[in-house]
């Protein structure tokens, strides 16, 4: 039904593009200049879909952690992650085309939703495929929702990031590496629409016994993933539109699971097989990995909700102030668990705290801009951000999410140092969400306070 | 400072109990039964009770050839050059300051070997391996981690039976039988609700 490799020739293109960037041709946004002032290109030729203006030059970027991406003469890998600018955001909408992506497997997915299906199947009374069609008769909904990467804003992508600097050595890549991009850029919201899952586990008839839903996507690796049934039978949507049109193919076209305030690696994408089980399945992006390990060897598995977070999003440092005088602090706040109820700001290092004021309406499970009006004074300071959940969670310093994975670690580990655990964290540490400082010099220049202290 | 452990949660899922009463009936009757063709094409998740093995068996030798021609220009000739992840060795240093993850360190099941390579590898021609392929060389790995012997025979009988080094090295350590009762919980704290 889904052609094995569609996108075989695209592959070997890709080759080449990526043989391209070693000559200098580095597609990055800062390396970008905008379009030559030439009359053909103007106006464009067709305005039936349109295009941003050629001065806008936001783009995602990949992640320099996937050194395959940027070094030709290496094996294939996965397409890899593509990141989000979140420092060009405004509002709570990522625009479709920017939301961060996850690339499973060896090529982008190119379905024809005319022939695709979903099937539901396993402990139900009733096995049922669905067409895309059908699923568009049935009754849908439209909510905004986050979807985060549950590695997003982790120590590792930091150091990543310098190796990717490191073996690269180029400074076009340089200009255009920024904490706030290439650490905290696998998070973006959209408005979803589609069947909430739960009616059509209704459709099917979940039988008593069944406990959990093991998803599986129609990509080249087949992504799956095992998740509790009643999350399924909450708030899941099996989307077809995002932002008001079809789910882009990055984001799972036709058809994708969005899992509210849950990691990202759950939200499987090009959804084709749902099955209802008694236990989880265990599967590779539950065991090798998207598990926490802790300093004795040992890591916490099936843990899904992100944390209480937020981000100053301008400045960050992906800015430059021209000098003192009035800036509005912009930034977003987000949390797995539900409405985000305060944001306060600090300009002088966590000293004192203001409250900033949240955009209405605030959904659930969802970005929420927050803005401040601040005077900055010329001198250096540190300014950051810290959220509130409607639970009251509060968003973690460094120090106190490193002392909660030591903590969470049971039996606690004699004469374990969770502050050089963090120090030399280990590959896999997800559901980072500490609270980010950027220091402002002087000289206007803005440098991340976190991951480089 | 505000912060206090008990609202530090990060991973917290309010997993409310669903009164799961529901009508058994369908209510919209859209969508039709699969074909036992698609139920066979599409129903091989393997989970770690393996009812979704398919027939087939190999040997670590057998496995040998295989991983040659399919496996090592990405992994290395002996699974542990890369660049792509390391496949063998690690065991016993998940504590030390540079754990070696491998499938012989860290993966817990020997099901979730079978089930990533049958659908997930090699890049570029997922899912192109023979159940018999996919058993040799899930044999053949299992082997140079010293969990099987090279001339054990993997098949969906025998594959269920080995056991991983690091099959206890996950919180909580038997998270299914949890899941069995319906009453499965996140092993992480979760703040009680601000009252408001």
């Amino acid at each position: 039904m889904h052609s094995k490799h569609p996108n075989r020739r695209g592959f070997l293109k890709r080759g080449a593009a990526l043989a391209g960037l070693a000559a200098g041709a580095i597609p990055f946004a800062n390396a970008q200049t905008p379009a030559s002032d030439t009359a053909e290109d103007r106006p464009p030729k067709d305005l039936s879909y349109g295009v941003r203006s050629r001065f806008e030059i936001s783009v995602r970027t990949v992640t320099l952690g996937g050194v395959r991406d940027v070094i030709p003469g290496l094996p294939p890998g996965e397409m890899g992650q593509r990141l989000t600018p979140l420092q060009d955001s405004t509002g709570i909408i990522t625009p479709a085309p920017l939301h961060f992506m996850t690339g499973r497997g060896s090529h982008l997915p190119d379905i024809d939703p005319r022939e695709h299906r979903l099937m539901i199947h396993g402990m139900v009374d009733r096995p049922l495929v669905f067409t895309m069609d059908e699923l568009k008769r049935l009754p849908s909904v439209s909510r905004i929702h986050f979807i985060e990467c549950a590695g997003n804003s982790g120590v590792s992508h930091y150091k990543a990031m310098q190796t990717g600097l490191k073996v690269a050595n180029s400074p076009a890549l340089t200009r255009s590496t920024h904490v706030i991009q290439q650490v905290h850029g696998r998070v973006s919201t959209s408005e979803w629409t589609g069947v909430l899952l739960s009616v059509l586990l209704k459709e099917a008839g979940v039988q008593k016994n069944g406990s959990w839903l093991v998803a599986e996507g129609a990509d080249a690796n087949r992504h799956a993933k095992s998740i509790p049934l009643e999350k399924g039978l909450d708030d899941v949507i099996v989307a077809y539109s995002q932002n008001g049109e079809a789910v882009r193919p990055e984001q799972g076209y036709p058809l994708r699971m969005v899992v509210p305030g849950w990691e990202g690696v759950s939200n499987v994408k090009y959804l084709r097989s749902v099955k209802v089980v008694d236990k989880p399945y265990f599967l590779k992006v539950e065991t090798a990995n998207y598990t926490n390990m802790t300093p004795d060897g040992k890591a916490n598995w099936y843990g899904f909700q992100v944390g209480p977070k937020s981000l100053i999003t301008y400045p960050s440092d992906a800015h430059q102030l021209p000098g003192k005088g009035f800036y509005e602090i912009t930034g977003l706040a987000w949390s797995g668990r539900g409405a985000i109820s305060r944001v306060e700001v600090s300009t002088n290092g966590g000293r004192t705290w203001k409250d900033a004021q949240l955009q209405q309406p605030v959904f659930r499970k969802a970005f929420t801009r927050f803005r401040l009006p601040w005077n900055w004074d010329g001198e250096e300071t540190l300014i950051q951000s810290r959220c509130t959940n409607e639970y009251g969670d509060i968003q973690p310093t460094r120090k106190e999410l490193g002392k909660l994975w030591g903590d969470e670690t049971q039996p606690p580990v004699a004469g374990s140092d969770v502050e050089a655990f963090w120090e030399n964290a280990p590959i896999m540490e997800f559901f980072s969400n500490p609270i980010q400082p950027w220091r402002v010099a002087r000289d206007g220049s803005v440098q991340d306070a976190l991951y480089k202290s | 400072m505000r912060f206090t452990r008990a609202s530090l949660v990060v991973q917290v899922a309010a997993l409310a109990a669903c009164g799961a009463a529901w009508a058994q009936s369908p209510t919209y009757k859209v969508g039709r039964p699969p074909t036992e063709a698609e139920l066979r094409a599409w129903d091989n998740v393997v989970g770690t009770d393996g009812k979704e093995l398919p027939p087939g068996s190999g040997t670590a030798k057998d496995g040998a050839k295989v991983y040659a021609g399919k496996c090592s220009f990405c992994h290395g000739q002996t699974a542990t050059e890369g660049p792509a992840p390391r496949l063998v060795g690690g065991v016993d240093s998940l504590s030390t300051r540079n754990p070696v993850l491998t499938l012989g360190s860290q993966w817990p099941f020997a099901t979730t070997v079978w089930d990533y390579i049958n659908r997930s590898m090699p890049r570029d021609a997922e899912g192109s391996l023979t159940p018999d392929q996919v058993y040799a060389v899930t044999a053949f790995l299992l082997y140079k981690n010293d969990i099987v012997k090279e001339t054990e025979v993997l098949d969906a009988k025998t594959l269920l039976k080995v056991q991983m080094p690091n099959r206890a090295g996950f919180y909580p350590a038997k998270p299914e039988a949890t899941a069995k009762n319906g009453n499965w919980k996140p092993n992480w704290n979760q703040a009680k609700p601000a009252s408001k």
